[in-house]
């Protein structure tokens, strides 16, 4: 009986049966997710155990079937096995729809008809999407200019204290709250309740002014204004990152550079703008890039904060409220189109130095 | 060399003191919300957070009736004082230190006595707020008047399992994609192999917006839009040219002889993957679900499109909560702090992962 069970022919229609039958059960197991009225806490152990579990055991078993197969096939189809299901997902979830969203861009909002690049002309001529235009360029000037400055500055400040660990942790934290999260947070410094008899605001903010003998204001309603108290939010949140990033690699400067610097009687200052600035400008170049992009796809904060309301839209907000709220998806498609195009260049940069490093 | 010293002292100072000072900056927001989500609600409406802090205020002591023939409408006397309503009611001080203020309008004729006093620490803090807001059943809270508002709650109970159902297989099922495919890339050889991962570099910066119309046309289709299936994989498509990319560095840095010797002892590649490279990845896969795990927490875009209301995660039922009622702050700063606990905690404890995997991915946008 043995020596039949262990032929690999044998073996391998048992490896694709089992894989069938796995197949089957995970196909079971989406419909119970699908369908079920069990309660809350069954369903998230049932659901990460069938979508962890269902992954590995995928993986398992086409492997188990490869390994089965005759040795000159194992080496052409076990590259497909590894790379192949990462490649497809990539595929569909990001290089495909490039082309697929292109092509939408050119029709009508429902993705029928073909409307040539009218799209594209509302996109540029539209007053509240060159309001958008103005807006995200406002977020990628200032929003970048102080969360880099600030981090650079923090960073080179807390290397010359004791408490550094303590001081980067504050200013980091921030990273690990959603954007969400931190509307709520900045909502709450801002709120206004406005003049009146007995009434004293909770906002911090207006309290300050008050305390200062201001007049306490509706921050969020006030253009252009509003967006700088926007833009804060972003700075609050990603000082951390340039500041986590440059920090490493102000370390990175050879310790004997700036003791010679600080012995031939440099000052502090020709040592930060002589020394540490152009040591770390490749860091400085990818710190920019990174928060740029960030503020140009910017959309959490301003669609809780003000909902792009009272000047404050972003192309980000404009693209969701095209597709979601006015149903269009051609004119959603070429906003999203012109956000890719935006970000063409860094995509550049990265495969020149992808290519300059030589890891293949 | 004792100015030297002097010298040093004084930067020091400095240094310390702007740090201190933008740190401040930096925490006090999230102070004011953290101490306001254990305020009575009624409390949190009549002043601001700041004010738990010791601080001296006036306080009602006793209260004035006024005859009902006095007219209020003309010069009102009290105590030999002489004001208008409009005067009595922002308060008068009077020759005692007392103060006088009007209660409520015209009609209701009371005048509050108030006398000032040092209040060192405010009673009545609550985890009222926190058990509101989590309930999905009715809630009952007072507002600023004192007026008792009965709503449905939020039912951040039930979002917070939705999220922890989104977040983990969504953190899992990308490192383990990704660590195949990195396997591949640095250990295999197939046709195409430097071209794909070209691909892969240059998707890095792609922003999402662009999958999101073609994804949700596809999801409509194959009918599994809102369910969690559907987001595991929009969060993985969208986390994998970072963690194909992340791993490829790591694992293409393996030493080559630790391969070459298994293969001569006869292991397969699954078997060199699951024995070898996996348990010596870890710190990169660390990094990496870290990363992963709080960009899907805090993620509100692409929940807000895949995921429908029934499975809706805490970013969502929290800006929901600003949505329709932007002014319960009572809810929002308990809300807002549910929402954070977990990643801060993950943060907190695995920060030096995470400062690793940000210093090696900080290509991504």
């Amino acid at each position: 009986m043995k020596p039949v069970l262990d032929s690999k022919p044998v073996r391998l229609i048992l490896a694709v049966l089992s894989a069938v039958v796995i197949v089957f059960l995970l196909q079971r197991g989406f419909v119970f997710l699908r369908d079920t009225t069990a309660s809350k806490i069954v369903i998230v152990v049932f659901a990460v155990l069938w979508g962890v579990g269902g992954v590995a055991l995928l993986y398992t078993v086409a492997n188990w079937i490869v390994e089965l197969l005759p040795g000159k096939w194992v080496a052409r189809v076990q590259p497909i096995v590894f790379v192949g299901p990462g490649l497809a997902l990539l595929f569909w979830f990001l290089a495909i729809p490039v082309f697929r969203t292109l092509v939408l861009s050119f029709r009508d909002p429902t993705g029928q008809k073909f409307e040539g690049f009218g799209n594209y002309v509302y996109a540029f001529t539209n007053r509240i999407m060159i309001e958008t235009f103005r807006n995200n360029f406002m977020w990628m000037v200032f929003g970048t200019f102080f969360c880099v400055s600030l981090g650079l500055i923090i960073a080179v400040l807390a290397d010359k204290s004791r408490y550094e660990a303590v001081y980067k942790a504050i200013i980091f934290m921030p990273m690990a709250i959603s954007f969400v999260g931190a509307g709520v947070i900045w909502k709450f410094v801002y709120t206004y309740k406005g003049e009146g008899v007995g009434i004293s605001e909770i906002g911090l903010l207006n309290a300050i002014v008050l305390a200062f003998g201001g007049q306490s204001q509706p921050w969020l309603i006030l253009p252009p204004y509003n967006n700088f108290f926007l833009i804060v939010i972003m700075v609050w949140l990603q000082t951390g990152f340039a500041m986590v990033i440059l920090s490493s690699a102000i370390k990175g400067i050879p310790a004997e550079l700036l003791e010679a610097a600080r012995i031939d009687g440099a000052s502090e200052f020709q040592i930060f703008f002589g020394i540490t600035i152009p040591s770390i400008q490749g860091t400085l170049i990818t710190v920019t890039t990174t928060i740029v992009i960030f503020s140009l796809k910017l959309f959490d904060i301003v669609r809780v904060m003000t909902g792009g309301n009272n000047g404050t839209n972003v192309i980000a907000n404009e693209f969701y409220l095209q597709r979601f709220t006015y149903s269009d998806a051609g004119q959603a498609s070429a906003i999203a189109v012109i956000l890719l195009i935006a970000v063409i260049p860094v995509m550049i940069y990265n495969l020149r130095q992808f290519r300059e490093s030589r890891a293949f | 060399m004792k100015s030297l010293q002097t010298k040093n002292n004084l930067s020091n100072f400095l240094v310390n003191f702007t740090l201190i000072l933008i740190c401040l900056i930096w925490i006090v927001p999230t102070l004011g919300v953290f101490i306001t989500s254990f305020r009575n609600s009624e409390k949190i409406f009549q002043s601001g957070w700041w004010t738990i802090l010791p601080h001296n205020e006036y306080v009602k002591t006793g209260e004035i009736k006024i005859d009902e023939s006095v007219d209020v409408n003309g010069p009102i006397t009290v105590d030999g004082v002489t004001h208008t309503f409009e005067e009595w009611r922002a308060g008068v001080v009077m020759p005692d230190g007392k103060q006088l203020t009007w209660y409520g309008n015209k009609r209701t004729r009371q005048i509050d006595i108030q006398t000032q006093e040092w209040i060192w620490f405010e009673t009545g803090m609550t985890l009222e707020n926190y058990k509101n807001v989590l309930s999905g059943k009715e809630i009952r809270f007072k507002d600023g008047s004192g007026q008792e508002i009965v709503r449905q709650g939020n039912n951040l109970n039930s979002a917070f399992l939705n999220s922890i159902a989104v977040a983990i297989p969504a953190t899992i099922i990308p490192i383990l994609i990704a660590c195949f495919a990195a396997y591949g890339f640095a250990w295999m050889n197939f046709f195409g192999r430097k071209f794909l991962f070209t691909i892969v570099v240059a998707l890095l910066v792609v922003p999402l917006q662009i999958a999101l119309v073609p994804i949700l046309q596809d999801y409509t289709k194959l009918n599994i839009n809102g369910t969690f299936l559907a987001i595991w994989l929009a969060h993985t498509g969208f986390g994998l040219p970072l963690a194909i990319y992340l791993l490829f560095n790591y694992i293409n840095q393996l030493p080559r002889d630790i391969l070459e010797s298994a293969f001569i002892d006869g292991a397969s590649h699954f078997t060199i993957f699951t024995n070898l490279i996996l348990p010596l990845s870890v710190p990169a896969l660390a990094s990496f679900a870290i990363f992963q795990f709080l960009w899907v927490w805090n993620d509100y875009l692409v929940s807000l499109i895949f995921l429908g209301d029934q499975n809706r995660v805490m970013t969502m039922a929290l800006a929901a909560i600003v949505g329709e009622k932007g002014q319960d702050w009572h809810l929002l700063t308990a809300g807002a702090f549910i929402s954070m606990i977990l990643p801060l905690t993950v943060f907190f404890s695995l920060q030096r992962f995470f400062v690793r995997g940000l210093l090696a991915g900080s290509v991504k946008g």
